[in-house]
């Protein structure tokens, strides 16, 4: 089963937010990146594959051409696309875009700040990309809207090319489809703090294939896995529905607490889910004739510390890393 | 105690602190803290003041963190308010006063969604991340680690509104359930309790926010054993929040117009130790890590013709600024100066 690796520390503790844990496995380099958020900095930690050697970096939020700002950073993801890797936060003020090694800002886009602060806050959240998006980068924000920013291949002209709004609350996570197999229609869906799910197809216009209404809860973490949307909820429920259809396959009492975070991996559809309740769980994901089903495999405590972020760290899930809530280390499992 | 409510539930202070606007930047609140402590005949030297403010601050950080489920942030609001309510209910004026207020907070946020709610939590804790003051009475009650961490149970019941962990119901593809698989779920969890009331009275069943001191204990904090990463204080976010220092004045201002009562000898007043003994305070004040002290701006500022100008020309900025287009400056020493000056 799953044995505790030594830790990563950082520079600075995690802050609770959503899914606040970003890993990009650098095969080539036989290294490792992670970030994490810490009220409006992010930590970079790039650890190599013998777990021997560590090298940190602090990223601010940026407000255009203010150098450093107060603005708290609601999340920091890698976007993987087809031909490059970009470093997205989201903050309080905008969205910044950099290149992978987090040295170059190549873009940044403001958020509309009203006049008069309205008793809602404003932020951007859930930033996505993938190679079955193509050359898109989606970015949620608080007002419901989801941002979709075309991104050339190289070099910083990135471009605002559609806004969709369907949904009315503020977005909490985006995902795309995590299958290699092109069979799968709906390439990405976006959740809100209603807990409405939105199916899109993505290319020069996104299409939006289905809506899966809130059944009364926040939805805080979403994953795709060959057209089935997993979702994770505040009431510590996880829900697979079909992607297409809305129909529910199967309904987990996951947690005793709001699920911060899922994540999937690609090669054995193992499911990850980390809560505030301590607790992270794996789950094994198959495919019957007559249904889908979901089997429990292993649970971890994390004594005391409420889990913000949860992620595999390679594609077979040997290996998954979790942060919690003050706490200044990134904690790692391998599989024995 | 009436003194101190008097002047927290000022109706103009209260109008201010409705608007939306960020969060405190921590300096600001310390200073709203001392403010309303001195607003009473209660003199703190800085070293009891500290302890005193460590003890809210980490007593609140407790109550937002264990929190089941995030609306129930307003329930712990809601006790406080009962308590409030207890201790002036024999004062009609005020009793309005604070009665008005907690209709106020049912209207603006009874019917908030989770979501937001847990926004509002997530902010609060941004405010108290690195904070691991010990707390004797959390020590011995074992809500509180020797490492300054809060024990977060794996039992008990679930929060109103969540299942208790373990089941897993398995569904065809036309809809009818066709599989329930059980798994062991690491903790003891029990049924939910039933939901706290929302209302101006009623029971909140949620114990956080309730009084830490129901049967009375010596109360202490411990230094001593705080993380290095509290030195992140130091870090402390110096970007003056526009409101803040609007409320601020206002409230320098209510202090300005309060019958000041200084204690001009040792007879008049009282002055509240934290310690056992006088030696133990001044050890305190000195043993303390430097990076715990809260900053202070104590210029002398005269009080004068030329200052209170200089205040009302400050006031008079905020009204017509943009509250969001915020200019890097030292406006949040100058205020602190003058509210320093006022007393």
């Amino acid at each position: 089963m799953y044995c505790r690796e030594k830790s990563i520390q950082m520079k600075s503790s995690a802050s609770a937010l959503l899914n606040n844990l970003s890993v990009l496995p650098i095969a080539e380099k036989c290294l490792t990146y992670f970030t994490v958020v810490h009220c409006n900095v992010v930590n970079m930690v790039s650890a190599s594959g013998d777990g021997l050697n560590f090298s940190h970096r602090q990223l601010q939020s940026k407000e255009g051409s203010i150098a450093a700002s107060s603005s708290l950073i609601i999340q920091a993801s890698w976007c993987v696309l087809p031909s490059r890797v970009l470093l997205v936060l989201t903050s309080q003020k905008g969205i910044q875009m950099y290149e992978s090694d987090g040295f170059i800002m190549v873009y940044w886009h403001a958020l509309d700040i009203p006049e008069t602060p309205s008793a809602e806050a404003v932020f951007a959240r859930g930033n996505v990309a993938a190679t079955m998006l193509g050359h898109y980068i989606c970015v949620g924000t608080s007002s419901g809207s989801v941002l979709v920013f075309k991104i050339p291949d190289k070099g910083a002209n990135i471009i605002l090319s559609e806004v969709l709004e369907e949904h009315r609350d503020p977005i909490t996570d985006i995902t795309t489809e995590t299958s290699r197999s092109k069979e799968y229609i709906a390439d990405m869906v976006s959740a809100d703090d209603s807990g409405l799910l939105c199916i899109w197809k993505a290319g020069e216009d996104f299409k939006l294939l289905n809506k899966i209404p809130a059944y009364g809860c926040s939805c805080s973490s979403i994953k795709l896995w060959s057209g089935i949307v997993i979702a994770g909820y505040g009431s510590g429920q996880i829900r697979l529905y079909d992607a297409l259809s809305g129909v529910v396959h199967v309904e987990v009492n996951a947690h005793a607490r709001w699920i911060y975070a899922l994540d999937i991996t690609p090669d054995s559809d193992k499911l990850l889910s980390g809560a505030e309740d301590s607790l992270v769980r794996i789950w094994k994901l198959s495919k019957s004739p007559e249904s889908h089903s979901v089997e429990h495999q292993h649970t971890e405590c994390v004594t005391d510390i409420q889990i913000c972020g949860a992620k595999f760290c390679d594609p077979e899930g040997s290996a998954f890393a979790l942060t919690g809530y003050d706490l200044c280390e990134i904690i790692r499992f391998t599989l024995v | 105690m009436n003194d101190i409510i008097t002047t927290m539930f000022n109706k103009t202070f209260m109008e201010e602190l409705f608007k939306p606007q960020e969060l405190y930047s921590k300096k600001a609140l310390r200073t709203v803290f001392d403010r309303l402590a001195h607003a009473s005949i209660m003199r703190l030297n800085q070293a009891s003041m500290d302890k005193l403010y460590d003890l809210m601050t980490m007593a609140f950080k407790y109550q937002v963190l264990l929190c089941p489920r995030p609306k129930d942030i307003l329930l712990v609001s809601f006790n406080h308010m009962d308590a409030i309510k207890d201790f002036i209910r024999d004062s009609p004026s005020i009793f309005n006063q604070v009665d008005e207020i907690f209709r106020q907070l049912i209207e603006m946020y009874s019917n908030l969604p989770a979501g937001e709610f847990q926004l509002i939590r997530q902010t609060l804790l941004i405010f108290f991340q690195d904070m691991h003051i010990r707390v004797s009475i959390f020590l011995k009650d074992k809500v509180q680690n020797s490492n300054g961490r809060f024990v977060l149970p794996t039992s008990g019941p679930v929060p109103y509104g969540t299942q208790i962990p373990g089941l897993i119901r398995m569904f065809s593809y036309n809809g009818d359930e066709m599989k329930k698989c059980e798994f062991p779920n690491g903790g003891s969890y029990t049924s939910p309790l039933q939901e706290g009331s929302f209302d101006l009275y009623g029971d909140r069943i949620l114990k956080l926010g309730t009084n830490m001191y129901s049967v009375s204990r010596p109360v202490e904090t411990h230094m001593s054993g705080t993380s290095k990463s509290s030195a992140s204080h130091a870090k402390e976010n110096a970007a003056p929040n526009p409101l803040a220092k609007e409320e601020l004045n206002l409230l320098a201002r209510l202090m300005g117009g309060l019958e000041v009562k200084k204690t001009t000898g040792s007879e008049s007043g009282f002055r509240v130790n934290l310690f056992s003994t006088d030696e133990e305070e001044e050890e305190a004040a000195i043993l303390r890590p430097s990076e715990l002290s809260y900053q202070f701006i104590n210029i002398q500022a005269t009080q004068d013709q030329q200052s209170n100008e200089e205040l009302a020309r400050i006031m008079g900025e905020f009204k017509e600024e943009d509250p969001v287009s915020l200019s890097p400056c030292s406006k949040g020493d100058d205020l602190l100066a003058m509210m320093d000056g006022l007393l």
